[in-house]
């Protein structure tokens, strides 16, 4: 047998350092402790990508000259995805925009972005997954459900581990709360601290937990038993180190008055010790929002004008796709499948570039389609995990073809 | 999963002692335990009248017999590699305190659960609390399966 190699996933933003790769004439013959995320991303796409310009193929000179073309002759173009890049992929995509005086964006704009924001800025406090195994005594899953989105996020951190002031990890020393609109895969795990609320009770639930903590009777217009409320309100009372992780349940339910989280946590950590992770999805969604945040200031939906970077909702890739972009760059996303269409629609009408390992449903309708090495495991770089730490991606096999990054640098070079 | 109860209403109910148990209900516990065969069953084997419920007792031991001498089934089509159980087993974390018994993988051969291709897969099945003379029910890898992948019959 094969000597194995520890490697680090990229199936999803809990980035586990611990995966044990056996490789043999440069292909993967097993993959051991990666869950069923991590082992489909170690083998990659079923279909690879090819390199096409108005679908007919040829070779990726022409398609990356011909988007160049497209990039240069367009007013306002969008470069939109990032989320499965590395950072240095991200980093140059961020200088392609710089250059063309682009908007650009990542899937964190309908995502945690938000959540994001609320953390670098410091108006809620955050810590690591580390702290989270070693010391958080409560955590509450509010709005997410990551036994199916983050199938190691229990296992390896958050609920079962035993930690250094945790040694009998969920046994005795944790409790978990799920509160959510269904009775998903990780409700399920926290059994009797199931909290199951109406869609778009989450506001209101929130509010009702202040009051709860306040000492004051909770109030709620929809059925639920108040003692309920107490009983959680008391439970988050005595925790040592408690942690939040937020889920886009959560995100899309209060997006609208979001400044309702900051105000819960200020509440609770009058009381206790609470912090609050993003249950980011894609491997490397948090790291756009750490890159363009050094180069800008802004997180996401930015546009590169005569006087600098400017941020705006109107510079997100749902209004850019909607109204507004004249050409569109998508590196390592498929909004056709992700996106409704009817945010989508427009892409039939503008010229769209893809660049992606696989081939997808974006790709049968882009003009020009480059394939690049697969992140993580042809192409090694920076991430950065959910909670916020820099970790280092080694590349698996050897690829053929360009990475992301270079793609990305090759079409600065024939722009610029 | 398949009850004693359920295997008795297939069985003839004559209590006639010819596979040397003394009822029907205690033969349907023996099959369950797998430490008797259907075809240890005369009158089910041989009279005609008994032809569908030979089928269907066939039909609801099959997933039996990949069980473990534990009892343990691990249906693969459910499990989705999370590690729960890994992280969960005790005899995983005594056996491998820094690994499983922090959250990693297993970073030794004694454990009971690991997980491969994105399946859990069992091994050292001996060392499992419900194993042997001094067994245990222990259910420390069943309940934190959010699939119910793992069962014990």
């Amino acid at each position: 047998m094969t000597e194995p190699i520890t490697w680090t996933c990229t199936g999803c933003a809990l980035l586990c350092e611990d995966i044990q790769v056996f490789i043999k004439d440069n292909r993967v013959e097993k993959v051991e402790h990666a869950c069923l995320k991590g082992k489909a991303r170690v083998y990659r796409c079923k279909h690879t990508a090819i390199s096409t310009v108005d679908q007919d193929e040829v070779d990726v000179n022409t398609a990356i000259s011909q988007a160049a073309k497209i990039l240069e002759k367009a007013k306002n173009p969008l470069l939109y995805g990032w989320s499965n890049s590395t950072s240095e992929a991200q980093v140059a995509g961020i200088e392609l925009a710089q250059t063309l005086g682009a908007c650009i964006d990542s899937t964190s704009s309908f995502c945690q972005g938000i959540t994001i924001n609320e953390i670098m800025n410091g108006s809620v406090p955050s810590c690591t997954l580390e702290d989270v195994r070693e010391k958080a005594d409560v955590v509450i899953y509010w709005g997410a459900d990551p036994m199916s989105s983050h199938p190691r996020h229990l296992s390896k951190y958050s609920y079962f581990p035993r930690g250094e002031l945790r040694q009998r990890g969920y046994e005795e020393d944790r409790t978990a709360i799920c509160i959510d609109i269904t009775e998903s895969r990780t409700a399920k795990i926290c059994k009797g601290m199931f909290f199951s609320i109406p869609p778009g009770g989450d506001a209101e639930f929130m509010r009702a937990l202040m009051d709860g903590l306040a000492g004051r009777v909770p109030k709620l217009s929809y059925d639920f038993d108040v003692k309920r409320i107490l009983e959680l309100a008391a439970v988050l009372k005595k925790a040592e180190f408690g942690v939040i992780f937020v889920g886009l349940g959560l995100v899309y339910s209060i997006k609208e008055e979001f400044d309702l989280i900051s105000e819960f946590m200020s509440t609770l950590n009058k009381f206790s010790n609470f912090f609050l992770i993003p249950m980011a999805g894609h491997f490397n969604m948090r790291g756009f929002n750490h890159n363009l945040h050094e180069k800008t200031g802004f997180i996401h939906r930015v546009a590169f004008t005569k006087n600098g970077p400017v941020p705006g909702v109107e510079y997100s890739v749902v209004e850019q796709l909607k109204h507004g972009a004249d050409a569109v760059m998508v590196v390592g996303s498929d909004p056709l499948a992700s996106l409704p269409l009817s945010i989508t629609r427009r892409l039939k009408d503008i010229p769209l570039i893809l660049v992606d390992p696989c081939s997808n449903l974006t790709s049968r309708v882009a003009d020009v389609t480059i394939p690049c090495g697969a992140s993580g495991i042809e192409v090694g770089g920076t991430a950065v995990r959910l909670d916020g730490r820099k970790m280092d991606i080694s590349p698996l096999i050897r690829g053929n073809g360009l990475s992301d990054e270079m793609v990305v640098r090759r079409i600065m070079e024939e722009v610029s | 999963m398949t009850s004693a109860m359920e295997i008795y209403q297939l069985l003839p109910k004559t209590n006639c002692k010819k596979c040397d148990e003394s009822t029907c209900m205690a033969f349907a516990v023996a099959l369950l335990s797998r430490t008797k065969q259907c075809t240890e069953c005369p009158p089910l084997m041989e009279e005609e009248k008994y032809i569908d419920s030979r089928q269907k007792l066939e039909t609801i031991l099959k997933p039996l017999e990949g069980a473990e001498e534990t009892g343990l089934i691990i249906h693969e089509e459910l499990c989705s590699g999370c590690g729960n159980c890994v992280v969960a087993c005790p005899v995983n974390v005594a056996n491998d305190p820094y690994g499983s018994g922090k959250g990693f993988g297993p970073t030794n051969g004694k454990v009971i659960f690991r997980v491969e291709n994105g399946k859990v897969k069992a091994a050292n099945i001996e060392e499992c609390r419900r194993f042997g003379k001094d067994r245990i029910l222990c259910r420390a890898c069943i309940d934190p399966c959010p699939t119910e992948a793992i069962e014990f019959v």
